[in-house]
């Protein structure tokens, strides 16, 4: 095995264990804590993909902002839905069965892939220069940029709004 | 070397793994957080198809980018009308909040 393999599978197996626990754990708070190292995973694999700027922006705006929220809405509502309380609603063997099925099928449909097997090429150029380019260039997607950042803008004012004591 | 397909299966088990939180968990912040693990797995995709397919165009990494900003749109919105429900009715449980079933 190479070193990129060697990092790509326990990055993988931290991802999975820890997303296993965020839909299994009881306690809400450890939750978003385990959330935290899926997130830190997904940057690890941003990382070795040369995705550098993805990486960055994904531990300080998912990490540094959103598992935060998580983990003051969770302190802002009651702790657990007390300690005896199943966690899972009754239909959950049919959720575990549905989400079965949906790797199943995906894994399917990846065995259909004829590209499936391919292996990286060469970066061409600066990727972060490109990127940058791109997002501020009227024939790229500078129009998707400003679309986004006025939607973010708008959900922030609309949860500043709602969730604002009358 | 690390072929695309062994992205594509890890963020296929995210995807379901985020799937199974959402459609099992009571707690309406559960359930945020199973979407928060499903929005992830789309952004390993996308970027692992940037890389693997012609890095000169940044359509993957745009699209990842955008993603992020739905993500966190989502949080804020999602997160605000669960503490305003919380205020009012005094419970996080999706299956109590039934005042809209007929």
């Amino acid at each position: 095995m190479t070193a990129e393999q060697i990092i790509f599978f326990l990055t993988a197996a931290l991802i999975l264990i820890s997303a296993l626990m965020v839909v299994t754990t009881r306690n809400l708070v450890h939750a978003a804590l385990w959330l935290i190292a899926v997130l830190f995973g997904a940057a690890v694999l941003f990382a070795t993909l040369d995705a550098s700027f993805l990486a960055v922006v994904q531990i300080v705006v998912y990490i540094g902002a959103i598992a935060i929220l998580f983990i003051f809405a969770v302190m802002l509502t009651r702790r657990n839905l007390l300690d005896k309380v199943s966690q899972t609603n009754a239909g959950w063997p049919w959720a575990a069965g549905i989400s079965v099925a949906a790797f199943a099928g995906l894994v399917f449909l990846v065995g259909q892939m004829h590209n499936a097997g391919a292996q990286k090429g060469e970066v061409s150029g600066d990727p972060l220069m490109a990127l940058s380019t791109a997002l501020v260039s009227p024939d790229a997607y500078v129009l998707a940029f400003e679309v986004a950042s006025i939607m973010l803008l708008a959900a922030l004012v609309g949860a500043v709004y709602i969730a604002n004591r009358k | 070397m690390v072929p695309l397909s062994w992205y594509i299966f890890l963020s296929a088990a995210l995807f379901s793994i985020g799937l199974y939180g959402v459609l099992a968990r009571k707690n309406v912040i559960a359930i945020l957080l199973g979407v928060e693990l499903m929005l992830n797995a789309a952004n390993i995709n996308l970027v692992a198809f940037w890389r693997y397919g012609n890095t000169a165009l940044m359509g993957g990494q745009v699209f990842s980018i955008i993603v992020f900003a739905v993500a966190a749109a989502e949080v804020a919105v999602g997160l605000a009308l669960v503490i305003a429900i919380y205020r009012t009715r005094k419970t996080v449980i999706a299956d109590e909040l039934d005042l809209m079933k007929w």
